[in-house]
């Protein structure tokens, strides 16, 4: 199943929960007038766009309208598409070229940093590489377990400390196990921390220094995990840990429920990271690709689709 | 921060008003510009948004302003109040039942604070009514699930029932029975995240429910929720009938608009507030409190209320 379909089929399931939606706005479509714009900003509001970049994609909306001669409810939508789409940064991909290679996996609490690391574990394992996961979360309680679980699933190797341990010791470490071992790729779980509490926000720095120092060459990605039901917050995240770890991609979990995740567009845009996958469930198999455009169709479904 | 100016900005709306005399519609409908804003910005369901402009609308057209506020103060109180009338009275408590043990189920969406916040509310009680709590591992998916509850239920110096990957339903019963055999007056259910339109998944709570009639249904909330926390608390409530909110996650920086959405939506109350990952970070909710914080605003209100 593609991405898009996976969301959709998210959204099908949406009907009774969500009373007015993007499609029943589209549908009323009948030529470009300010009543008609002004739904299109409601909805991207209840899609979580945030009231500032939905007033501003309305007003290029606007502009397009008169300019294009825009008159069908279908153009309209491609053409709200186009400037949401146009608002994100192009992925290009996790680049682990150079080994081995660090993936940093953070993020507030609850997001699902450890479920996305077990799936993006599997999946590199699944294409022959041979995956570490540090266990640098030694705070929650079993944390470190929940991590043995995900690494035996996706058959990855993994060092672990006790509870309350150094994690920027168990990244030394694990740095140097992946090193011995000729793994490829490292994969760091840390601890969920909220983005206003600086001492969290100062270990997480000090685990990025370690990494920098000690893997010079690698290629290093730093992934921010947001869940698709936080609103407006994630913008104060996003910049809090862009400026502890500067982040090189987003992953966007839980896109499996009614929420729609619109946030992303605004911090895209804002930060210039590019979201780099989607969680679409809690199997192993539930990790997508991120892709532009069949994100922001799903934020604005076609006519009938509900 | 995002709206320090709240106050500045409708005192600008109402730069042209006399000082004297009452409002009108006109004067009022710039100033609700700005409060719709601040309201959205602090994740306030939109729909929601919507009602609550009406009514302070209605409210504040006509009023009078008052000697001692400026119109826009005058406004800024009426919002506040009306914010805190649609947030509820405070002092929601569990409900006990007559004949223990009282049963309390911890439900809500994958990773909202379950898990710990059940452990700190069992913790809670505790501590501070000397009752005898247990955690009963009713969520059989999540990995290592089962090890959290025993880790924190450790901590807490309070037992943990499971049975393993079993069948949940049947957990909770055992539990239960479990604490009636063994006098423990508290029963905290630790439920699996699920997603309000997962079907198969609502129903086992609804078959839990059935099985051990709890007396409170606690749906956990992380306070950083946007516009869909009206649609999972709408779910939650019409499957369940849940008794309560507790909004986790409240010590972030997160307006906490969804307090003010799922109150709305369901009428339920929110009865506590997680203020952070230790099993000590628990507190009663307050709405004056919340009002405040979700216009951004606390020293300004402070302030209004002193005049
Ligand atoms: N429906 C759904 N659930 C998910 C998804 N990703 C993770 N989850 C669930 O969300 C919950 C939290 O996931 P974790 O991976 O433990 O999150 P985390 O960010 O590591 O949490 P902390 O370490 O406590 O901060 C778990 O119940 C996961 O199964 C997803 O894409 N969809
Ligand atoms: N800062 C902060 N973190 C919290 C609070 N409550 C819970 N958490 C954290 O949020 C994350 C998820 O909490 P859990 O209790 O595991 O959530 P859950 O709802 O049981 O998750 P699932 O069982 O996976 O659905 C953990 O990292 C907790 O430590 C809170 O009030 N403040
Ligand atoms: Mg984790
Ligand atoms: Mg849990």
């Amino acid at each position: 199943m593609g991405f898009f379909d996976k969301i959709k089929q998210g959204l099908k399931k949406t009907t009774a929960a969500v009373s007015e939606s993007l499609g029943d706005v589209m549908a009323a479509f009948v030529k470009v007038d300010e009543d008609l714009l002004e739904e299109l900003e409601e909805a991207m509001i209840l899609a979580d766009l945030g009231a500032a970049t939905a007033s501003k994609a309305v007003d290029q909306l606007r502009d397009r309208a008169k300019h294009e001669r825009i008159e069908t409810r279908e153009e309209l939508r491609t053409a709200l598409c186009d400037i949401l789409a146009g608002m994100m940064q192009e992925d290009s991909g996790l680049d682990v070229s150079s080994e081995p290679a660090v993936i940093l996996v953070i993020g507030v609490n609850g997001v699902g940093k450890t479920t996305t690391i077990g799936k993006l574990a599997a999946s590199y394992a699944a294409q022959g590489k041979r995956v570490m996961l540090a266990a640098a979360d030694t705070f929650r309680a079993a944390a470190a377990d929940q991590l043995t679980i995900w690494a035996k699933r996706a058959g990855a190797d993994i060092v672990r400390h006790g509870e309350g341990a150094d994690p920027a010791a168990v990244v030394f470490d694990s740095i140097a196990a992946a090193k011995a071992r000729g793994c490829d790729i490292i994969i760091v779980d840390t601890a969920g921390r909220l983005h206003n509490k600086a001492n969290l926000m100062n270990e997480l720095n000090k685990i990025d220094r370690v990494i920098a120092r000690e893997l010079p060459d690698s290629s290093r990605e730093t992934l921010l995990v947001l869940d698709a039901t936080t609103g407006q917050n994630a913008v104060s995240q996003a910049e809090q840990f862009n400026k502890a770890a500067k982040l090189t991609g987003i992953v966007l979990t839980k896109l499996d429920g009614t929420a729609k995740g619109g946030i992303v567009v605004a911090i895209s845009a804002g930060l210039g990271v590019p979201v780099k996958y989607v969680g679409v469930g809690e199997g192993i198999d539930d990790l997508m690709p991120f892709e532009r455009r069949a994100f922001v169709e799903a934020l604005l479904p076609v006519e009938g689709d509900e | 921060m995002a709206f320090e100016g709240l106050s500045e900005k409708i005192t600008s709306a109402f730069k042209k008003l006399k000082s004297r005399g009452r409002l009108s519609e006109a004067d009022v409908k710039s100033a609700m510009r700005e409060i719709k804003l601040a309201l959205l910005e602090a994740d306030v369901n939109f729909k929601v948004v919507k009602d609550f402009t009406k009514t302070v609308t209605e409210r504040a057209t006509g009023a009078e302003i008052l000697e001692s506020l400026s119109p826009a103060q005058q406004v800024i109180k009426i919002v506040n109040e009306e914010l805190t009338k649609l947030m509820g009275g405070s002092n929601a408590k569990i409900n006990i039942s007559p004949n223990p043990p009282t049963v309390v189920m911890m439900v809500g969406l994958q990773g909202a604070g379950k898990t710990t916040n059940g452990a700190k509310l069992a913790g809670l009680f505790k501590k501070q009514q000397q009752k005898r709590p247990l955690l009963v591992a009713c969520d059989v998916y999540r990995p290592a699930a089962i090890d959290q509850l025993k880790v924190v239920g450790e901590k807490l110096d309070i037992p943990v029932f499971e049975m393993g990957q079993g069948d949940p339903v049947e957990i909770a019963k055992a539990g239960v029975d479990y604490a009636k055999k063994n006098a423990y007056d508290m029963v905290f259910l630790d439920t699996a995240g699920r997603l309000h339109i997962d079907e198969a998944l609502m129903d086992e709570l609804k078959n839990i429910k059935a099985e051990v009639q709890p007396s409170e249904i606690m749906l956990v909330v992380d306070a950083m929720t946007g516009q869909d926390a009206v649609n999972v608390a709408t779910a939650f409530d019409d499957a369940l009938g849940i008794d309560g909110i507790l909004m986790a996650k409240m010590d972030g920086d997160a307006r906490g608009g969804a307090a003010l959405s799922t109150k709305a939506v369901t009428g339920k109350p929110i009865k506590f507030i997680g203020t952070g990952e230790k099993l000590a970070d628990i507190e009663p909710f307050h709405p004056d409190r919340m009002a405040s914080r979700i216009l951004g605003m606390g020293d300004m209100l402070t302030l209004i209320e002193k005049a």
